[in-house]
């Protein structure tokens, strides 16, 4: 479905962020991307997404190059992108954007069943504004709704788990799981959260910009979790340094 | 009323047909239909042009209608409106004005100087819209003045709209208030092209528990500017809160210049301002979204003027 050959990503003057990744995401995976900050995982999502171009190398999404496309192109084919840090609005309200993400007008109605998808009590949130009054669990899992409403072929979350509370968190690994009965859709997930990272078909790890780990969680959990050597770790070395 | 007349008039109010219950069409100058109702008296001034609207006291749930149109160039109307407000009256006034200035080069203007004196406990919900047509170069001039006076736990809300179309307007509103009365301003502007807006608000807050909120959201595009004043004077115990939130675009320009004086220990005021372009994480938050950049910011200055 996905596939990213030789991705590089450089800023004028800084480190080279990623270097040379090559992934590739088939049809109805769930992937979980982790790492220490840093280490270029929210970058790659940023890359497939459209919101940044790759310094080199090249994407094809179904078949087709999408290098060069724009974000609304790629978003078009089917791309959704939850940030990590959501977007707030004066004036759009939470159903005004459920409309946009679902491209239609929905009902109140319809529209409220993508908010408790994501355990909100619709009939509190369907109308209010996505302004700075919503806190930042309530304004996360409005996003992540707008992606569960665009229902499209690859649903990239960058660190969903952010500020939601550990009682809600529960409820969000069933709405991950929910969307991964799809055999057709794919799921991208970056996060830190231990559960979530169970849940994954497959874990991959970065540090410094480049994938270092890619597996079963069966083979990759334990690795990550239960690291002997920390000192000699790719994954874990700059987490003891700090 | 001619077809232009009729537009405007459906553009400013909604209105296709005449409504039930009172109202005062005025076009070019002169009321062209005017009908009273049986708690809402409309009556024409004798010293000036303008008229009277004397609600009863306990009136409830009605709504009147006094759009001023002007359908043509060449016009300059000036009109004194004054509201006397019953007491426990609750009601809507829908007012506003059209200007169509057609081809022509000559421009038109609309002046009205609107009084409001709100009896003990009354409500007034006052929407207003700024209409400006024309496809010559002749100037939309709209500059209203407005007076409130407001008696013991009144209440009045204000929601005024001017979206483009209006060449230069400078808004004088003065409001004074009583014990326990609450005045709230909703202010929406867009201007385009050079156009110039002035919207200038001063609040006296004397009575006890009084409060205003005043909110406008502006967007100003190409080489228009706009200047938001808002002076508010905390003369007791009371809660004053302005706000000015302002969009700019292209090479639009906008001020915003508080003046809260406190003067009394219990008064609390307040004034947030914030200025600048359109975000561009909103944009690209709405791209992601599927839509086009066209497409996104309509979208935001659709939903921030909504």
């Amino acid at each position: 479905m996905l596939e990213l050959k030789n991705i590089s990503f450089e800023v004028e003057n800084e480190k080279e962020i990623l270097k040379n990744v090559n992934l590739t995401i088939e049809k109805g995976k769930f992937i979980a991307i982790t790492g220490p900050n840093g280490g270029g995982k929210s970058t790659l999502a940023r890359i497939i997404s459209g919101v940044i171009k790759p310094t080199r190398g090249k994407i094809t999404f179904c078949g087709e190059d999408i290098t060069d496309l724009s974000i609304t192109e790629r978003a078009k084919k089917g791309i959704s992108f939850g940030f990590q840090q959501p977007i707030r609005f004066k004036g759009i309200t939470v159903h005004d954007l459920i409309n946009i993400a679902k491209g239609e007008d929905l009902s109140a109605l319809d529209a409220s069943h993508y908010l408790s998808e994501v355990g909100l009590c619709a009939k509190d949130y369907i109308h209010r504004e996505l302004n700075d009054k919503l806190s930042g669990g309530e304004i996360k899992r409005i996003e992540i709704a707008t992606i569960i409403a665009r229902d499209t072929a690859l649903s990239i979350f960058d660190e969903p788990e952010a500020g939601i509370d550990l009682w809600s968190f529960n409820h969000l690994i069933d709405v991950f799981m929910k969307l991964h009965q799809s055999k057709e859709k794919s799921i991208v997930i970056i996060s830190h959260q231990e559960r979530i990272l169970d849940v994954a078909d497959e874990i991959i790890a970065m540090v410094d910009g480049a994938i270092i780990i890619r597996g079963a969680k069966e083979s990759v959990l334990p690795e990550l979790l239960h690291c002997e050597n920390p000192e000699n770790c790719a994954y874990c070395h700059d987490i003891v340094e700090a | 009323m001619n077809d232009i007349a009729k537009k405007l008039l459906k553009d400013v109010t909604g209105l296709e047909e005449m409504p039930k219950g009172a109202y005062n069409i005025r076009e070019n100058s002169k009321t062209v239909v005017r009908q009273s109702s049986e708690n809402i008296e409309i009556v024409g001034k004798e010293d000036k042009s303008g008229i009277d609207i004397i609600v009863k006291p306990n009136t409830k749930s009605e709504s009147v209608f006094i759009p001023a149109l002007v359908s043509c160039s060449g016009v300059h109307d000036l009109v004194y409106n004054d509201f006397f407000i019953g007491e426990n009256a609750d009601i809507t006034i829908i007012a506003g004005c059209g200007v169509s200035t057609g081809d022509s080069c000559d421009g038109s203007e609309h002046n009205g100087i609107h009084r409001f004196f709100l009896g003990k406990n009354s409500r007034v919900r006052y929407v207003e819209k700024h209409i400006g047509e024309g496809t010559g170069t002749g100037k939309r001039v709209i500059d209203p003045v407005t007076e409130v006076e407001q008696e013991e736990n009144s209440y009045m809300e204000m929601e005024t709209t001017q979206i483009k179309g209006v060449d230069s307007t400078r808004r004088f509103t003065k409001a004074k208030l009583k014990d326990g009365a609450t005045l709230v301003i909703k202010e929406k502007l867009m201007t385009h092209g050079d156009q110039f807006a002035e919207s200038k608000f001063e609040v006296d807050m004397d009575g006890e528990d009084s409060s205003v909120n005043l909110i406008s959201r502006s967007v100003a595009r190409d080489y228009s500017r706009q200047t938001f004043i808002s002076k508010i004077n905390g003369n007791t115990r009371c809660i004053g809160h302005s706000e000015c939130d302002a969009i700019i675009m292209d090479h639009g320009v906008v001020s915003a210049i508080p003046e809260i004086t406190a003067n009394s220990l219990d008064a609390t005021l307040i004034h947030e301002a914030a200025i600048g372009k359109i975000a561009g994480d909103q944009m690209i938050k709405l791209m992601t979204l599927g839509l086009t950049e066209g497409e996104a910011e309509a979208k935001i200055i659709d939903g921030f003027l909504n």
